[in-house]
């Protein structure tokens, strides 16, 4: 198919080289066709297991995972927190021990501290997925805005990518900018300076004004802000945050005529994007959720039945 | 029948009296009886310590022996113990433990206990206030009586300038250092890294480098208002080591101490070990420019002294994710070789200068007895083999506790004797073998 992939875990984007990450963007190509089919459903993965463990609350990318799992006939099983140990006070390390004891091939986790998917691989067999760890990275989400944006445009490469919003607190922010840079697209972060980390010109040329930002992009991806930032000292209201940086039709217009819109969901209409924007013809939005399971359908192969390699 | 042991052939360096030489030493009584070349034995034991340094004994002033309250982390007997194996003679216990020395009766517990250890020495620092709660002020006179040396409100930082400038005021007229931990904690409130490009790429909550040195600007400024004597605890930004530069300039009555590990690693070592709990303490791991700074700050005497901050930590408090994890790592067992072999060996100190940094200064910082090796005082030695090479093993570790981000890497320079009053409380000949 394409290059080994030579990793036992995706903890990020980071530790992906170019050609691993269009490793999957392809291999994922083809499980889209499966997708497409009548019957929804390969043999690939029969008899090994996933476990999906997610300590933060997650509609989107827990069915997203489930479904890729179904889709190549793993037996999976979902933990979340409302219902395991966790509420008892059981850490993170035990909880890892007994998930072992069972020997799941993969478990895929979500965790609001940063770093957590790196502590499990330290004391687990199985392959790591992170699937979204505090700030830190989100690489599943990352993969599979590239994969939309490839599949739209016909190319990554050279390609301006607004990202806009809480950049501080977005793992999604974070993994994009990586896997963008990587592959040779042109990423600008943008935000209120309250919302920009320090040192975030690391990733990407970065801008407090959005319409600069926005000025000839290819694509626009908007993030998420949380409501509570506002009692943090963030910001003073989100409707001063809308008048600002929220994403409405006027605004649109400074892209390039093609733009695409993403959004990682879940969305607050009217703060950070106005409805007419998120229901508008540019969005892909939805793209991006059916484009998340073969992106996950791909990471699954890859790391259990396709060509792996060293740790 | 006096008791008598005579330390032959070392490198003897006392900077109180600007000794440096191959010198025997003479040790009677528990005291420094006789310092000179080649001496005659006249009966006494004879040590042979060529190849080694032969110093005032080394005196940690920051430590943290967790008793009482937490003995499953580090006991008086324990940490004193891995004070000896560290080539410390005296160590200063910080009071946060459960309860607070915030009394004369903790104090009086905390010296009983250090008594009943017979390792090294051990002087109780009391809280500013009372449970370290940064409100009322604890009884410094009565905790002074039992033994306490300076007070410290360390790990629970002073938020009212009112509160400070009145322990300020009323340690002054007892002669008593306060001793501040500088942080703002509305500034670092839910960080457990230092803010940089490190803490945004690793998606941690990063506490800025002003959260330590407003604290520092403050701290100066109500010492200089009330000619009381304030001490800085675990400096690691270099605003902080430049506001101490300008206080002392002024005469403003400010010391300050560094640690091994912020002389020595950078915020960068967070990422490279990928969310390791043993890179995670408070004041956190800064960057290259404050480390260079701390160092430069170390070598030109704004920083008087090196200290530890040795805050042990069970596996359960660390082995958990990076953001759960508590703050802290030991440094008792690790100090002297880091210090001899990427401080001194690395060429920004001389010997000297490190144990003037690691006896003379501190026992001048907080008033207390010994840093000096003169006829007549008390016989608290500490020597180092300067040739041994041997590999950091937390195993081996005395302390209770292994939270060092150290295990594993290979120094040159360890100590060797250890004596409290003439009494051997470390050999490593004989721990060789256990």
């Amino acid at each position: 198919m394409s290059a080994p992939f030579p990793h036992r875990h995706l903890l990020g984007i980071e530790p992906l080289a170019a050609e691993h990450v269009v490793s999957v963007l392809d291999t994922a190509e083809t499980m889209r066709e499966v997708l497409g089919r009548p019957i929804k459903k390969v043999p690939t993965l029969r008899g090994r297991s996933v476990v999906n463990l997610f300590y933060e609350a997650s509609t989107r990318t827990r069915s997203s995972f489930e479904m890729a799992e179904r889709v190549l006939s793993a037996d999976s099983l979902s933990i979340a927190t409302a219902t395991s140990s966790v509420q008892k006070g059981e850490t993170l390390l035990d909880t890892a021990k007994n998930l072992e004891a069972m020997n799941p091939d993969m478990i895929v986790m979500r965790h609001g501290s940063s770093g957590a998917p790196h502590f499990l691989a330290r004391h687990c067999k199985a392959a790591i997925v992170n699937a979204g760890d505090g700030f830190h990275e989100h690489p599943t989400q990352a993969l599979l805005d590239a994969l939309t944006l490839r599949q739209k445009k016909g190319r990554l490469e050279g390609l301006k990518v607004a990202i806009i919003g809480d950049v501080l607190h977005s793992r999604v922010a974070r993994s994009n900018a990586l896997l963008l840079a990587k592959v040779g697209a042109k990423p600008v972060l943008c935000g209120p300076p309250p919302l920009l980390p320090v040192g975030v010109e690391q990733y990407a040329p970065t801008t407090t004004r959005l319409d600069e930002a926005i000025e000839g992009a290819d694509a626009i991806m908007m993030l998420r802000l949380q409501r509570e930032r506002m009692s943090g000292a963030f910001l003073p209201s989100t409707r001063e945050y809308h008048e600002l940086y929220g994403l409405t039709v006027e605004r649109v217009k400074k892209a390039k005529p093609d733009v695409v819109i993403l959004h990682p969901g879940p969305m607050n209409r009217g703060v950070e994007i106005a409805s007419e924007v998120a229901d508008g013809p540019y969005s892909v939005i939805l793209d991006q959720v059916t484009n998340g399971v073969a992106v996950r359908m791909a990471v699954l192969y890859l790391l259990l039945g396709g060509s792996g390699g060293e740790a | 029948m006096s008791e008598r042991l005579l330390l032959r052939g070392g490198r003897v360096i006392d900077p109180a009296r600007g000794v440096d030489g191959a010198f025997d030493l003479m040790i009677e009584n528990g005291r420094v009886a006789e310092l000179g070349p080649k001496l005659p034995p006249r009966g006494a034991p004879v040590r042979d310590v060529a190849g080694c340094l032969v110093a005032p004994g080394f005196i940690d002033i920051h430590v943290h022996l967790r008793e009482p309250g937490r003995e499953d982390k580090e006991t008086i007997a324990t940490g004193t113990r891995a004070a000896a194996r560290g080539g410390f003679t005296a160590v200063c216990a910080m009071p946060n433990t459960t309860p607070v020395n915030d009394s004369a009766a903790v104090t009086r517990f905390v010296m009983d206990r250090a008594r009943e250890a017979r390792s090294v020495r051990v002087y109780p620092i009391g809280a500013i206030t009372k449970g370290s709660l940064g409100e009322e002020l604890a009884e410094y006179a009565d905790m002074q009586k039992e033994g306490a040396v300076a007070v410290s409100d360390d790990g629970r930082p002073i938020g009212s300038a009112l509160v400070f400038r009145r322990a300020l005021e009323y340690a002054k007229g007892l002669g008593l250092v306060v001793i501040d931990h500088c942080e703002d904690p509305t500034l670092s409130h839910g960080c457990c890294m230092n803010e940089g490009p490190v803490a945004t790429r690793l998606g941690l909550r990063g506490a800025p480098a002003v959260s330590e040195s407003v604290i520092v600007e403050r701290d100066i400024a109500l010492a200089e208002l009330t000619g009381g004597a304030c001490h800085i605890a675990h400096l690691s930004t270099a605003a902080a080591v430049d506001a101490v530069r300008r206080g002392k300039a002024r005469g403003v009555r400010v010391t300050a101490e560094a640690t091994p590990h912020h002389l020595l690693l950078t915020d960068d070592l967070v990422r490279e070990r990928e969310y390791d709990t043993s890179t995670k303490m408070n004041p956190p791991l800064r960057n290259e420019r404050d480390r260079l700074a701390v160092l430069a700050g170390l070598k030109d005497g704004t920083i008087d002294c090196i200290a530890t901050d040795h805050a042990p930590h069970s596996v359960d408090d660390k082995r958990v994710e990076f953001d759960q994890a508590a703050f802290g790592v030991v440094g008792l067992e690790t100090a002297v070789p880091l210090m001899i072999d990427r401080v001194v060996g690395a060429g920004h100190l001389k010997l000297a200068q490190l144990v003037e940094r690691m006896s003379t200064a501190p026992a001048r910082v907080l008033g207390l007895p010994g840093g000096r090796l003169a006829p007549g005082d008390v016989a608290d030695v500490t020597v180092v083999d300067l040739k041994r090479r041997a590999r950091v093993d937390p195993e081996a570790f005395a302390s209770k506790s292994r939270n060092t981000p150290f295990g594993g890497l290979e120094l040159v320079g360890w100590p060797r004797l250890t004596l409290v009053g003439g009494r051997v409380v470390f050999d490593a000949t004989e721990s060789a073998a256990g």
